[in-house]
């Protein structure tokens, strides 16, 4: 893979030309058959006439719901590409052994580890948790929508640009070769001189914008549009962590930003912020990007955690036990993750005492987090447990969780962490957390509001088959790695010269294997639920028998939400209005004032992709072309004075006639 | 606690089955084990916990599976104060032994601290650690020794039960320098100098490796570190000094340049000041040191004058030296001092401190006393005063 350090630019392509082409068979095959399935798609998307219904019903949609479910499905299609990585690294771990080089080459293999970090954090978890708060919080406060509506189209389709770039830094060029924070120097212009880290940056800073827009979004809408009397102490849970998670995305993306263009600036103007020479200092940069990578774990796992106190109360047909202490948990978890970012540098030579703060910073956090555990285990003492596909999944989270938990705080130790950073017992620890916290999380989130979203459950059988592929396999796949960090085996290493290892490594990626037929379990109950909708129906809007605001509407909630502003008077607002035998007011009904569509923010965000690719590439007309596009669009839509509408009554009434009907029927 | 780890010991094959060698559990060097034990120690603390923990979520969520009538229900109990206080109260002690623990275990086995003792037995007696200098190198180690004046590629040896004192530093971008079977870990990193402490116990090769990704070569970066017995490494040292090679500037340009699964190499001779001259980033000709650049800044700096002291690139080739699309051609700083200046300048710094501690148990006094008005200030700048040894001020 022999791509000279200095490639001449031109003035039309700037250096994109034949070096651009992927030379790996491997990388050859990928894009054939995305290609394929990309033609495919679009044929069919012509064929049934779906591009106008995409484009007015979803694309330039500005309803939270579809705006979630929208980010849920790109987390979903780029877990798909994460997780292509994943198995990619662990047969290659696999099988270099004795001598064998494997099957990727070092470049190729370096992308692959680089990429599947970045994809699975900004472009899996970060879209799949903002898609969650998005869809979830304005229902949750009774809101009719977030507070700014069309900023969250346009955070949305800037996510989609991100993950674009990333993705298309696999067929056109490469991709970084750096790990997924891509330390300086070795992502410096002299030691990375071709595109990978230029798409990294790129990258991240389109899908930046979007996350720290939509983090002031739902922030401000946690904050300014709760329904009357719902005061802060009587927020749901999982809103709670959602307003924790967005103050810590506003506080923390900003610092990434900055970071990266800092990093810009050296790789292009050659200023001298994080280089060896010249009074650069690349510590600062390792400073500065943990600064914001340890917020980003909390607010990756915060939601999460709110997502497990709602299916906890809701499957134990209980009270969430200590819900303020659950909240000043959730409050202090938020500040202390502010100082504890030099653990992941202990090794990096502090001294003894600024690493013990750290450390010592590291374990408090496991005070608040401890609690919360031992919330939802006594939520549970003295229920009624249904085993349904959240809740089971929230147990097998508790389970796994506590075992993360433990080897997180082991790593806190700076002496344990001396033997242990960089090490796969390291890899083991995150995956624990990230998968048995996070994705576990997010599937139990996905089995629970899924009614609420398409109005019918998700088919039980193959959910099971899911869970269980998916609890197994993620032992079995990282079970090795804490084994193998423990013989000082460390991470990022393509190939091995101690045969006596290659076991470990096989029983790994057995276990990604299994984790693969859990995800394709997954993908096949959520086309069998489908197939199977008119069975799985629930008309009543609460199939859970839930606690909270957003099972008082229909399922799926009409545009408007709630036809009637809901007044709160407790926690669990919902759960009151059931038992104190509260109907839906069916009179009086008013015009509903609501957001316009508009195809403004898949413009500006798509301008800013093509600016995106242009800088990666130098091309300087393109990008000085695209950003004035930018500037220009977002001028003209400030003079789109059609922002909004009113849903006349009598529309609201026929809806809420019909669901009364719905609810009639099944009812008789 | 290690002789309760020795003594279940023999469980190990049980928890670790086919052909595993934890060696980050029982390693053959003393810092190792002491992190080992600490890791163990904290292990067991939490488990307290955690085992508890987990027992409980399954009875429970046995217990109260909503088919079992039996079981009390009591949907609105949703309060209490003292199981409040209880569940915020366990985890906050165990974290203030665990973090008493680590604030000790931080100090004592910290590597910049010279070590007291050779193993559980045996302390320091007054003896002086064997210096070994590390440069990682894409994609290999280089390690100095400068008392033997030998240098190696590759492969290190060191005396066992003897202390070692590594210093530190990379030529190109971060690397973490780690033999998993002596101490833990440290950063080496371009422009910078950071050190380890460590001893072996145990006469073996062991595996020593880059566990920072550094690139390309990264999986390459491997070493064989030997510990011998004091006859074996005399032998060893002998069989440097008898390769023959001279390490000088040029020879280490030469050595720079990026290259993978490079075989092991020794060189009979060594220029003195070289690793000074790497860790300050002045190997090539007619660069300006680092320690040059700041004694030139604290006594004012050159003023505008100073911006046109650049010249090219002696190497313009050199790695890590790409012209930025939109900025100037990589440049350097010239140097202005003269060699002899450089050389006091290079030499001069104040020794490192490397006396063994005193060995009563750690009670705070065991550490280095805050200076300065508010402790700060504690240390001298390290980056600026990497040490040659005393004597070996000849410059190849």
């Amino acid at each position: 893979m022999a791509i000279p350090s200095e490639i001449p630019t031109t003035f039309l392509l700037g250096r994109l030309d034949w070096h651009a082409v992927p030379q790996d068979p491997i990388v050859w095959a990928t894009g054939v058959v995305v290609a394929i399935g990309g033609v495919a798609m679009l044929w069919m998307l012509h064929k049934y006439r779906l591009w106008s219904y995409l484009w007015t019903e979803w694309f330039t949609s500005v309803d939270h719901k579809k705006i979630g479910i929208m980010y849920i499905v790109l987390a979903l299609v780029m877990f798909v590409r994460g997780f292509a990585d994943a198995i990619m690294m662990r047969l290659q771990q696999a099988m270099a052994f004795n001598g064998s080089e494997g099957y990727l080459n070092a470049h190729h293999y370096d992308q692959v580890f680089s990429a599947h970090g970045v994809i699975m954090i900004f472009f899996v978890a970060m879209p799949f948790v903002t898609g969650l708060m998005n869809f979830v919080v304005p229902l949750q406060i009774g809101a009719r929508d977030v507070s700014f509506p069309f900023l969250n189209n346009f955070s949305f389709w800037m996510t989609v640009g991100g993950a674009v770039l990333t993705m298309m830094s696999l067929f056109v060029g490469e991709f970084a070769q750096t790990g997924w924070l891509a330390f300086p120097p070795l992502s410096g212009l002299g030691y990375s001189p071709y595109v990978g880290v230029d798409y990294y940056i790129w990258g991240l800073q389109v899908a930046g914008v979007g996350t720290t827009l939509s983090g002031i979004n739902l922030l401000v809408t946690i904050i300014k549009m709760r329904a009357p009397g719902m005061t802060m102490m009587r927020m749901p849970i999982f809103t709670w962590t959602a307003l924790c998670t967005n103050i810590l995305i506003v506080a923390s993306f900003p610092v990434l930003t900055a970071t990266l263009v800092l990093l810009t600036l050296d790789r292009y103007v050659g200023t001298n912020f994080f280089t060896n020479d010249l009074g650069g200092n690349a510590m600062m940069y390792v400073n500065l990007i943990w600064i914001w990578g340890h917020p980003e774990v909390y607010i990756l796992i915060l939601p999460l955690f709110g997502v497990y106190s709602e299916v906890v109360a809701t499957f134990t047909g209980k009270r969430l036990f200590g819900y303020t202490s659950m909240v000043y948990a959730t409050v202090c978890i938020t500040i202390l993750s502010y100082l504890v970012w030099l653990h992941h540098f202990f090794t990096m030579g502090s001294g003894a005492s600024v690493n013990s703060f750290f450390g010592i910073t590291t374990m408090i956090i496991s005070v608040p987090t401890g609690a919360k555990i031992f919330n939802w285990l006594f939520t549970m003492y003295r229920s009624r447990i249904r085993f349904e596909l959240p809740m089971m999944w929230t147990v097998a989270f508790m389970l796994t969780f506590v075992i993360g938990g433990m080897t997180g705080v082991l790593l806190a130790v700076p002496p344990a962490d001396f033997v242990l950073h960089n090490s796969l017992f390291l890899v083991a620890h995150f995956h624990n957390v990230i998968i048995g916290g996070v994705l576990f999380g997010l599937f139990a989130a996905v089995n629970y509001w899924w009614p609420k979203a398409f109005g019918f459950r998700l088919d039980a059988f193959w959910g099971k088959v899911s869970f269980w592929f998916w609890v197994v396999g993620f032992w079995t796949a990282f079970a090795p790695l804490y084994i193998l960090g423990l013989m000082g085996v460390t991470r990022r290493v393509r190939v091995f010269d101690d045969p006596s290892l290659q076991i470990w490594f096989v029983i790994a990626a057995f276990g990604a294997a299994l984790i693969a037929v859990g995800i394709a379990a997954m993908f096949v109950q959520f086309a069998v639920s489908i197939r199977n909708r008119d069975t799985l129906r629930d008309v009543t809007g609460d199939p859970w028998d839930g606690r909270t605001l957003e099972w008082a509407t229909s399922s799926p909630p009409p545009a408007y939400n709630f036809a009637f502003t809901p007044v709160s008077h407790g926690l669990d607002t919902w759960w009151d209005m059931k038992r104190f035998g509260q109907t839906r007011p069916r009179a009086e009904y008013l015009p509903i004032h609501m957001p316009r569509n508009t195809g403004a923010g898949v413009i500006i965000a798509g301008l800013a992709t093509v600016c995106g690719f242009a800088l990666v590439w130098y091309i300087w007309w393109l990008a000085a072309l695209s950003f004035a596009g930018v500037v220009i669009a977002s001028i003209v839509h400030t003079f789109n004075y059609g922002r909004d509408y009113h849903i006349p009554a009598a529309e609201v009434r026929a809806t809420e006639a019909a669901r009364d009907r719905q609810l009639s029927a099944q009812g008789a | 606690m290690a002789h309760l780890l020795k003594r279940l010991s023999w469980l190990a094959p049980l928890l670790l089955v086919p052909a595993c060698k934890p060696v980050v559990l029982s390693p053959s060097g003393d810092i190792a084990a002491r992190q080992a034990d600490l890791l163990v120690q904290s292990t067991l603390l939490m488990l307290i916990i955690i085992v508890p923990v987990m027992a409980l979520t399954v009875f429970f969520a046995w217990r109260y599976r909503a088919t079992n009538t039996q079981a009390s229900y009591d949907p609105d109990w949703d309060h209490s104060t003292k199981l409040e206080l209880v569940i915020w109260a366990i985890p906050l002690l165990i974290i203030v032994s665990l973090g008493a623990l680590t604030w000790v275990g931080t100090h004592l086995l910290d590597p910049y601290r010279p070590l007291d003792r050779i193993d559980a037995e045996t302390p320091v007696a007054n003896r002086q650690p064997l210096q070994v200098q590390v440069v990682a190198l894409d994609w290999k180690w280089l390690f100095i020794y400068p008392e033997q004046g030998v240098a190696s590629v590759n492969r290190m040896a060191v005396p066992v039960d003897r202390p070692v004192e590594f210093t530190l530093t990379s030529t190109s971008v971060m690397n973490a320098f780690y033999i998993p079977a002596m101490a833990g870990m440290i950063y080496a990193m371009p422009g910078m100098q950071t050190t380890l402490h460590g001893v072996f116990n145990q006469a073996g090769e062991y595996q020593g490796l880059a566990s920072h990704y550094s690139g390309h070569g990264f999986s390459g970066m491997r070493f064989k570190a030997h510990a011998l017995d004091g006859a074996g490494f005399d032998e060893w040292v002998a069989q440097a000094q008898a390769s023959g090679e001279t390490l000088d500037r040029a020879r280490y340009l030469e050595l720079e340049k990026p290259s993978e699964n490079v075989p092991p190499m020794a060189f009979a001779q060594v220029d003195p000041q070289l690793f000074s001259r790497v860790v300050n980033m002045c190997v090539e000709e007619g660069r300006m040191c680092m320690a040059e650049m700041m004694a030139l800044d604290a006594q004012g700096g050159m003023g505008l004058p100073g911006i046109a002291n650049v010249a090219a690139l002696a190497d313009a080739d050199a790695p890590g030296t790409a012209r930025p699309i939109l900025g100037l051609p990589p440049f350097q700083v010239s140097g202005i001092c003269s060699v002899e200046e450089l050389n006091d300048m290079l030499a001069s710094a104040a020794p490192s401190d490397s006396a063994p501690r005193e060995l009563a148990p750690l009670r705070g006094r065991g550490l280095d006393a805050p200076q300065g008005i508010l402790g700060l200030n504690l240390l001298p700048n390290r980056l600026t005063q990497s040490v040659p040894p005393r004597g070996a001020d000849q410059n190849l």
